[in-house]
């Protein structure tokens, strides 16, 4: 190996790695608020650019009919004024989509839209309903989705990959583009917001608050209903920008969200399922760990990844006591 | 009544003209095996694992490689299986059992999904996705099991043996405390459970029965790839149990029945219906789940079980395991805390606490809200660590054992709010308490021969119950009690599990007051009989009418010991209690 393919797998982790990061970031942002474990996390990055890429070639994606068809059940379980923010919502999603099938400009912001309103409706729908649930119900359900929500991408997108436009073109020096770039700058943009968010605005507080002490948060006026629907939503938007600004260097389709949700998990492992930083610097290791492995044994490094999830385990096991009041 | 699982051996006969059936019959019978062993994992064990397919893998490609490439005999490969399976189970579960719930299922999706991609990446090994083929037929008692007729005959009766011996497991020690692990680790522990421990074997057993099954699987088709082995077909059998309802036995089968018939017909209806070629049986076992998880969490089963015959249980009849009557001389110290010290961050809880429980004595535990009693109790019986002091059990050293590892020794304990198993009948929960004393291991309950042991221990268990008033509701399920009735199972437990130091954290809240003069009638005749009662509560009528000893806490620190009589003069404990100035 010489510094050129270093730096190629150096850049190539890099890469990956913000993209675990933030992933692993929403995954234990939902879990904290919810201890809902957002497996479905993958298909909705991959439904925001494939949606772009119906939208820009003038058509309407299937994923606004099955936003629409949850929106509406959503809209069904909430009462009085409640119902006012799904249908205004599922209004909006639809006049956005039809004026942006003529503006390419309006088909970014549709297709963040479309899979933000479509997280926070599957929550509302398909998790809130089981409130008191064991994480265990949660689990399934969210393993549940998963499988639907991949089988509907198949059958709304087909099997074959899509490669929107990148959003910046060319190379800054072999190996990065200008995408990569972006990439990594908006990772550094989403953590620093995220970290704003929960330290300076009331509401990244509550949410925090919410996350520490369910029943203490409920006491001082925070719905965790709300704060449920906000934590979908900071995830749903934070997946969306990933898949779309992923998807022009990795060709997008619908079964890649699995895998790049799964690593975000490993990653989210490492941190316990607890630390936004140490699940952030976990998913930088993953993704060293793929690149590298890739160069070795490329057949299997996905098969690799997992084996970090051994180390990991075995120091929280030791940590750990089995009996919890 | 429950021999009539075999019954199910009709099932070939019956469809012997219809090959196409009896392959699904054939089908049915894996799939239900493997759905068992998620009756285990989650009906049981509360755990779940998104693996079961990657352990049939384990189970279909040993013993293919085996018959194929080296030409041994199947039952080698059935053995190598079996062996493979229970290798993966005990590294995936070795290293999260003892972890938060969670951590279970989600490595075992990530393995699952690690597995698949090996096996079809490992070529020379496993053929890839081409697999392997001409695996040689199973040959029994002299018969090649070569048609689907033949070999649903065996898959059938090993699904039937199956089910007798969850049956045996539901309904022997081990079936109680993992049900109760699943509801209340805690109080399973308390009475002797080992979590990690039980929970790994639950992983274990499931894994060798999802690795049986990929043995017949293989056998059957006689070729493997890894297709049916994929995370994808994993959900699947969870799907099959959740949907036909995943803690009871004919819940699982009833799933397993539906999906078998379900996924033909969707694998032949959907693409015609999309116009397309692919796995969309997946969009309808997703939404399938969520369906049932929202509308019937329970399942399909006990919605149909209201029709069904309620059977009567009955009362046992066996006599009690030999109850070990208190020995020892009156007076000697049982228990002794010496130093006792815990920190939560900067809150002190319990600061140097000393104090001796003398046998045959009621010491009662008392302070304000806040002084640090109930930490005490939980230091004492192993439920949390001690920061510093040591903990002395008849004479052994204590200190920082767990609860399961503390209980067999001799000490019991009830919980401020009750830890009982509302599924479960009076009976079974105070059954509970014997499992420290009875012995059966997971091969002698699967096999059925933990009857009399069983038998001895639900008659030691309604002896128990009798002698707190209880037997009337023996057989009701504990969700009908009372918060009084309650209270009184919990001791009744207690007595089932033989323990001499009984630690009861505020027995008497919520009880009316003719229910607490039972209660100190009950306990004083246990002092009598040699019992030692350590008791923490608010009730002071109760407190001072009741204990030998009385030790007063307040802010982490004891303040008083003495007769009821003397704390009742001591001003620092009025101080504590009424504000006066000491």
């Amino acid at each position: 190996m010489d510094a050129t393919i270093l730096g190629f797998l150096l850049l190539d982790a890099l890469q990956n790695g913000v993209i675990y990061g933030l992933l692993a970031v929403a995954m234990v942002l939902v879990f904290a608020v919810t201890r809902v474990i957002l497996v479905p996390i993958g298909e909705l990055m991959m439904f925001a650019p494939l949606s772009l890429v119906w939208l820009q070639g003038g058509k309407l994606p299937g994923t606004l009919g099955l936003a629409l068809a949850l929106g509406a059940l959503w809209a069904l379980l909430e009462r009085g004024r409640g119902r006012g923010l799904p249908l205004l919502g599922g209004v909006g999603l639809l006049l956005l989509f039809l004026l942006a099938r003529g503006s390419p400009a309006l088909a970014y912001p549709a297709a963040i839209f479309l899979v933000v309103y479509l997280g926070v409706a599957s929550y509302r729908v398909f998790f809130q309903p089981l409130r008191e649930a064991t994480v265990l119900a949660y689990l399934i359900m969210a393993v549940g989705l998963h499988v639907a929500y991949q089988g509907l991408g198949l059958v709304f997108f087909g099997p074959e990959q899509y490669r929107p436009e990148p959003l910046l073109s060319g190379e800054v020096l072999a190996g990065l583009s200008w995408q990569g770039v972006l990439v990594l700058l908006f990772a550094l943009l989403a953590v620093g917001g995220l970290y704003l968010f929960f330290r300076l605005s009331l509401f990244g507080k509550a949410l925090l608050a919410a996350a520490e002490n369910r029943l203490g948060a409920r006491l001082c006026g925070i719905r965790p209903e709300e704060a449920g629907m906000v934590a979908f939503a900071i995830a749903s938007l934070l997946a969306a920008l990933a898949g779309l600004l992923l998807a022009p260097l990795i060709n997008a389709a619908y079964f890649m969200g699995f895998m790049l949700g799964l690593k975000g998990f490993v990653a989210a492992i490492l941190g316990g399922l607890l630390s936004y930083p140490v699940a952030f610097l976990g998913a930088l290791l993953v993704g060293l760990f793929e690149s590298f492995t890739s160069f070795y044994a490329s057949a299997y490094k996905e098969a690799l990844v997992f084996l970090l999830l051994v180390p990991a385990l075995f120091f929280q096991s030791l940590r750990a006591r089995a009996v919890e009041e | 009544m429950r021999y009539g699982w075999f019954l199910l051996l009709l099932l070939p006969f019956l469809l012997a003209p219809f090959p196409f059936y009896l392959t699904l019959l054939n089908f049915f019978a894996l799939s239900g095996l493997v759905a068992l062993s998620l009756y285990v994992l989650t009906g049981l064990a509360g755990m779940t694992s998104f693996a079961q397919a990657a352990f049939m893998g384990m189970g279909a490609y040993a013993t293919a490689l085996l018959t194929v490439k080296a030409g041994l005999s199947p039952w080698f490969g059935l053995a190598a299986g079996l062996a493979l399976s229970l290798l993966l189970a005990l590294v995936l579960g070795g290293l999260t059992v003892r972890l938060k719930g969670h951590f279970l299922p989600l490595s075992t999706i990530a393995w699952q999904v690690a597995l698949y991609i090996l096996a079809g990446n490992l070529v020379g090994l496993t053929g890839g996705h081409t697999g392997l083929t001409d695996l040689p037929p199973l040959v029994l008692l002299g018969f090649p099991l070569d048609n689907a007729f033949r070999y649903g005959l065996l898959s059938l009766l090993v699904l039937v043996l199956a089910v007798l011996a969850l049956h045996n497991l539901r309904f022997s020690r081990l079936g109680r405390a993992l049900l109760a692990l699943r509801g209340d680790a805690l109080a399973a522990a308390s009475f002797g459970v080992d979590p990690a421990a039980l929970r790994l074997k639950a992983f274990l057993l499931a894994g060798a029965m999802a690795g049986l099954a990929g043995f017949l699987y293989a056998h059957f088709l006689r070729f493997v790839n890894p297709t049916p082995f994929s995370l994808e077909a994993s959900i699947k059998y969870l799907v099959m149990a959740v949907a036909g309802g995943v803690g009871t036995i004919p819940g699982v089968l009833l799933g397993a029945a539906l999906f078998t018939g379900l996924e033909d017909w969707l694998k032949d209806l959907l693409p015609l219906l999309l116009g397309r070629q692919g796995n969309y049986e997946t969009i309808a076992y997703g939404l399938v789940l969520a369906g049932i998880l929202l509308l019937a969490p329970q399942g399909l089963f006990p919605l149909l079980a209201r029709f069904l015959p309620r059977k009567e249980g009955s009362l046992p009849r066996a006599e009690p395991l030999p109850l070990p009557a208190p020995s020892g001389a009156r007076g000697e110290v049982v228990l002794e805390a010496q130093g006792l010290r815990k920190a939560f961050g900067g809150l002190l809880a319990v600061n140097g606490v000393f104090f001796a429980l003398r046998r045959g004595e009621i010491l009662a535990l008392i302070g304000p809200n806040g002084a640090g009693k109930s930490t005490t109790f939980n230091l004492l019986t192993g439920a949390i660590p001690p920061d510093g002091g040591r903990v002395f059990l008849f004479g052994k050293e204590i200190t920082g054992l767990p609860p399961h590892r503390i209980h067999p020794l001799g000490l019991g304990r009830t919980f401020q709010h009750p830890h009982l198993f509302p599924e479960l009948s009076v009976l079974e929960n105070a059954a509970l308490g014997t499992y420290a004393r009875t012995r059966a291991g997971f091969s002698r309950v699967l096999l059925g021969l933990h009857g009399e042991e069983e038998a001895r221990a639900l008659a030691t268990a309604y002896r128990a119950l009798k002698r707190v008033g209880l037997e009337g509701l023996a057989l009701e399920p504990a969700a009908r009690l009372t918060a009084g009735q309650q209270r009184l199972l919990e001791i009744a437990r207690l007595l089932a599990s033989g323990a001499e130091v009984l630690l009861l954290d505020e027995p008497a809240a919520g009880l009316r007051a003719g229910e607490k003069r039972e209660l100190a009638r009950l306990l004083k005749a246990l002092a009598r009989e040699g019992y030692t009662v350590l008791i923490v509560d608010h009730d002071m009528d109760l407190i001072m009418g009741l204990a030998d000893r009385v030790v007063v806490m307040n802010y982490g620190e004891k303040i008083a010991e003495g007769t009821p009589e003397e704390v009742q003069r001591n001003p620092l404990v009025r101080a504590a209690y009424l504000g006066e100035a000491a």
